[in-house]
Formats: C-alpha cells, sequence, structure tokens
C-alpha cells in the first residue's frame, strides 16, 4: 500500500518547484513525479535516518556537540558563520543571532554568487517581478550568462519558455528569446537569437545596448565584444517594442571580469528600457534558499551578505568580511559552516585555512568541510525533514513542509543550543 | 591574453555548473559520478589538434595558484577557452583574490595547458 505526497517544494535550487509529487511504500520513496533530473537526486539520495553527530570523529551526544561547538566559538577572537543558502528561512534568523552574540563575521554562498548582483542593486536598483508574471506576460526573454538546462532544469517549462499564461495563451510561440553567452550551450540551442560574447567583454556590450537605448550613433564600430553591432541592433528594436522583456542573468556577469559593474550596466539598462515597455530583471539565484539567506540578513543587518558583528552593531565589507578573503588572509580562527561546502567550492587558497583553523559543521549531507570539520551535526534537510520558509529567485517565499517521519534536529534547533550555550 | 611559451599555451578558463555535476553531487563528492562531472577539462577541438592533446588525453593546467591534471574533451567551445566544472579540482587553479568584491574569478582567468 502506498501513500503519495503531493506539492513537496525541491529545495535544490532557486525554482523551489513545489509540485513534486512524492510516492512513498512505508519510508521508502517508491516513484517522485514532477522533479528534474538535479532535483530528482535530492529525494532520490536522500537518507532519513538519525546519524550522531561527531566530536573529532568520534560520534557524541547532541548536548556534547553543543558544548564543543559552543567552546570553540567562545575561545575565538573572530569566528566566521558561512553557508546558509541551503537551511530554511528560521534557521538562518538563528544564525544571524548567534552572529550578533559572538560579533562574529557572517557571510552567505552569496558572497560567491550573486554577491555582486547586490552590490549593482544597492548601486543603481533593480526593477524586477516575479515568476508568475514573466509566465503570465512576457513576450521578450533573455538569458544573459547563464544556463538554466544546467542549473535551473525545470526554470524553462514553468517559467520563461514553454508554459501558457493569460496573455502567453501560445506558450513559446509567444515569447521571443535571446541568449547572450561566452559559448553555445544546452540554454543557447533553446533561443531563437544566440549572440556570442566575448569573455570579459560583457560590460562593452551592455553599455553599446544603453547607447544604442538611448538612439546614440555609435559610430563605424562594427562589431562590439564579439557580436556584430546590427545584431545588437536587431536586438534593441526588440527590446523597445516588446510588451513585457524579461532578462534572466547569472554567473557568467558576476563572476567574470568587471562582477558588479557588469550587473550595474544591465540593471541600468533595464531600467531605462522601462520609458518604452514593461522590462524586468531577475537574477538566477543558484541555492534553494540562497535568496532567503539575502532577506534574512538584510532584514537583521540591513546588509545582504559579508557583516561584521565585530564592533558590536553590523558593517558592511565586500572583500573585507566576505568568506573567500576572510579565509585566504587567514584572518578566520574558527568557523561555522551551515549547510554548505567551501572546501570543494572556494579557492584553495581559502579551503585551506578551513583545515587550521576549528571548523563546525552543520549539513544534512556528508560534505568535504564536514570531512575536515572538527564537529559536525549531520542535521535534518529543509524541505524534507523540516518544516520551513524558502524563498524563491524571484523572492517569492514558499512555505516547506515536512515530508519524510525523520528526527533529525533542525539548523535551526542546533543554532538555538548554540545560542544559549555560548557564553 | 592568450600566447605560448615554453611552459605550454596560456588560454582562459571558465568554471561553471554542469548537469552532471549537480547530479553527481547527490551521490556524495567522493562518488564516481561526481568525481567524474567534476574531473575534466573541455576545450575547443582545434586547440587540441594544435597543442596536440587527444579526446579523452590527460593534459597539464597551471595558473599562478596552482595545478591540475584532468582528462581533457573537444567541447562547444571557441578557440582560446577552457571549461571546467565548479568543484574541488578547479579550485586549484581559482586564485582567492576578489578584487574587493568576495568574488573570486571563477570566469576568464589565465591558464597554461599543456598534455600531461
Amino acid at each position: 500500500m502506498s501513500t503519495t505526497v503531493e506539492h513537496v517544494a525541491c529545495t535544490f535550487c532557486g525554482c523551489v518547484c513545489d509540485d513534486i509529487a512524492v510516492e512513498f511504500e512505508g519510508t521508502r520513496v517508491v516513484r517522485l513525479r514532477s522533479a528534474c533530473g538535479v532535483g530528482r537526486g535530492v529525494i532520490d539520495e536522500h537518507d532519513p535516518e538519525v546519524r550522531p553527530p561527531l566530536v573529532g570523529g568520534r560520534e557524541v551526544r547532541w548536548e556534547e556537540a553543543v558544548e564543543a561547538a559552543a567552546a570553540i566559538l567562545d575561545q575565538a577572537d573572530s569566528p566566521l558563520i558561512y553557508g546558509l543558502s541551503s537551511s530554511a528561512v528560521e534557521a538562518q534568523r538563528k544564525a544571524v543571532e548567534l552572529a550578533d552574540r559572538l560579533g562574529a563575521i557572517i557571510d552567505t554562498t552569496s558572497s560567491v554568487c550573486h554577491g555582486p548582483t547586490g552590490l549593482a542593486m544597492q548601486a543603481v536598483g533593480e526593477a524586477t517581478c516575479t515568476l508568475g508574471e514573466v509566465r503570465d506576460r512576457a513576450d521578450l526573454i533573455v538569458f544573459w550568462g547563464c544556463n538554466p538546462s544546467a542549473s535551473h532544469p525545470r526554470h524553462f517549462n514553468r517559467f520563461s519558455l514553454t508554459p501558457k499564461g493569460a496573455l502567453t495563451p501560445n506558450g513559446r510561440s509567444d515569447r521571443t528569446v535571446f541568449a547572450i553567452d561566452v559559448r553555445p550551450t544546452g540554454s543557447t540551442k533553446q533561443a531563437d537569437h544566440f549572440l556570442q560574447v566575448d569573455v570579459g567583454a560583457d560590460f562593452e556590450v551592455l553599455t553599446t545596448l544603453r547607447s544604442l537605448v538611448k538612439g546614440n550613433d555609435v559610430g563605424a564600430v562594427a562589431s562590439v565584444g564579439g557580436i556584430p553591432v546590427d545584431r545588437l541592433r536587431d536586438l534593441v528594436d526588440r527590446m523597445k517594442d516588446c510588451r513585457y522583456g524579461v532578462v534572466f542573468m547569472g554567473m557568467g556577469l558576476t563572476m567574470s571580469r568587471g562582477r558588479h559593474l557588469n550587473v550595474s550596466e544591465l540593471f541600468s539598462l533595464v531600467s531605462e528600457l522601462n520609458e518604452y515597455a514593461r522590462f524586468s530583471v531577475i537574477p538566477m539565484r543558484g541555492h534553494g534558499n540562497v535568496a532567503g539567506a539575502d532577506q534574512v540578513l538584510t532584514w537583521a543587518s540591513g546588509y545582504p551578505f559579508a557583516v561584521s558583528y565585530a564592533r558590536g552593531y553590523p558593517q558592511f565589507g565586500p572583500g573585507e568580511f566576505t568568506a573567500v578573503d576572510v579565509l585566504a588572509r587567514g584572518e578566520a580562527d574558527a568557523a561555522l559552516i551551515v549547510a554548505s561546502d567551501p572546501v570543494a567550492h572556494f579557492p584553495r587558497a581559502a579551503a585551506e585555512h578551513l583545515e587550521r583553523i576549528p571548523t563546525i559543521v552543520l549539513d544534512p549531507t556528508p560534505s568535504l568541510t564536514a570531512a575536515i570539520a572538527q564537529v559536525v551535526f549531520p542535521t535534518a534537510y529543509y524541505g524534507l525533514d523540516a518544516a520551513g520558509t524558502a524563498y524563491r529567485m524571484d523572492n517569492v517565499p514558499i512555505p516547506l513542509r515536512r515530508v519524510f517521519p525523520s528526527e533529525r534536529p533542525t539548523d535551526e534547533e542546533i543554532l538555538d543550543r548554540m545560542i544559549e550555550a555560548v557564553t | 591574453m592568450n600566447g605560448r611559451s615554453a611552459l605550454g599555451e596560456s588560454l582562459t578558463l571558465i568554471t561553471g555548473r554542469t548537469r552532471e555535476q549537480g547530479i553527481g553531487m547527490h551521490k556524495g563528492k567522493a562518488s564516481t559520478e561526481y568525481r567524474r562531472a567534476t574531473e575534466r577539462a573541455e576545450m575547443n577541438a582545434d586547440d587540441m589538434a594544435r597543442l596536440l592533446i587527444q579526446d579523452g588525453g590527460r593534459v597539464r593546467l597551471r595558473s599562478a595558484a596552482g595545478e591540475v591534471e584532468l582528462p581533457a574533451h573537444a567541447g562547444s567551445l571557441p578557440p582560446g577557452l577552457v571549461f571546467v566544472p565548479m568543484g574541488a579540482s578547479v579550485n586549484v587553479l581559482v586564485e582567492a583574490e576578489t578584487q574587493g568584491t568576495g568574488m573570486p574569478s571563477f570566469k576568464g582567468s589565465s591558464v597554461t595547458v599543456e598534455p600531461a
């Protein structure tokens, strides 16, 4: 006899697809409906069994692990709290409270993702919308420096390419799609028009587009950043003539030369296009609740990432309080990593410092960071073992339910215990 | 700037997510699936031919941060680019300098490439 749980939210990527059906026989998953190839693994590979925490590689009681973690944090002069993007909003709030209590630096995976996007938003603002509006209204879609077919596999079908909406009743044929990238990808193949930009030349292309929108003569230049100017003119004409345009942007802009300046230029272009058509931009947020991490840290401190509480009040310092910089300079003397794997995803020089300092990890799955950590808490997987809230990439909060009958403690519970245990 | 020296040819490195990397991650980062997905370099076929690198052959990638050897495969890349999926292997090559933003150069740094 099987039972099916409907409307389960997958928290792996920023789409937070909340239409997954999970069929159980007892506690075993026998069938999944609607999950993509990447999100499927979150549920298929999930092991809800309670595993004990580790201190120095030794299995201990939960209280003992909390005491060990609190002792590490109490002894540290400059602890770093990092990660948070694959944890629920409720846990993120506790992490900020703990950082405030400790006088710690707190940073999220945003800093190696859309941190530059946050800087651009602070500089020039962001004209944005929800994915529901995209589905129902948008007739011109531009993917810039992102590859949803690999990173957000259901984005095309749920929101941006094929769904039929109120003003897009014919689905794909009601939309014109551009892709701008340095290489052909699975996503550029889905577009009507692919503009291949030279690596590191996005800023020049964006500046040229802004100039063309204003009707300026860009002179006798034949191409900019590897793209013929005639093709840029065609894009501008379509941007000005469309009913509702949306740009989805990704790491191609934030990780390349120019970083936040690229994104500022794009956000400015999008704002200026609103003189001609309704136009929005949505950053393709990677982790399931990285948008929530930005929200929570901003509610609590005023800043979306790279926050230090060392002086007793929040200070914002990209490049100074961002995790890669803090670790590469060897400034942190203890680290608390929540639902993230910086040893796998940071430059080696930064990751190595985590092996030199006492590191505490909260993570439902084994990771390279957990493998080098002094204290490891195998916590509940948010949205599977634990209820909570996650913010989708368009900053719409999605409620999460407990799907597995697991008794694993949540990140929120462990962080709450740590707040009580530190002096 | 791409160019040749006695140490090999300088190309531009970009890292990024792939579907296989995302799927492999759920199997665990020690799994064969994850390692196969992240421990590989994709290059332009003409660059590979010029550098005498066979499809599936090993290449040595070297940057100011470190060096790593990976199997190389011909991919849909313009000349001068090397793509390596995000993960611990490629991060040996990525410098920690963030230019005051917090973001390292995961895309667009120079690497020297030669057959291993």
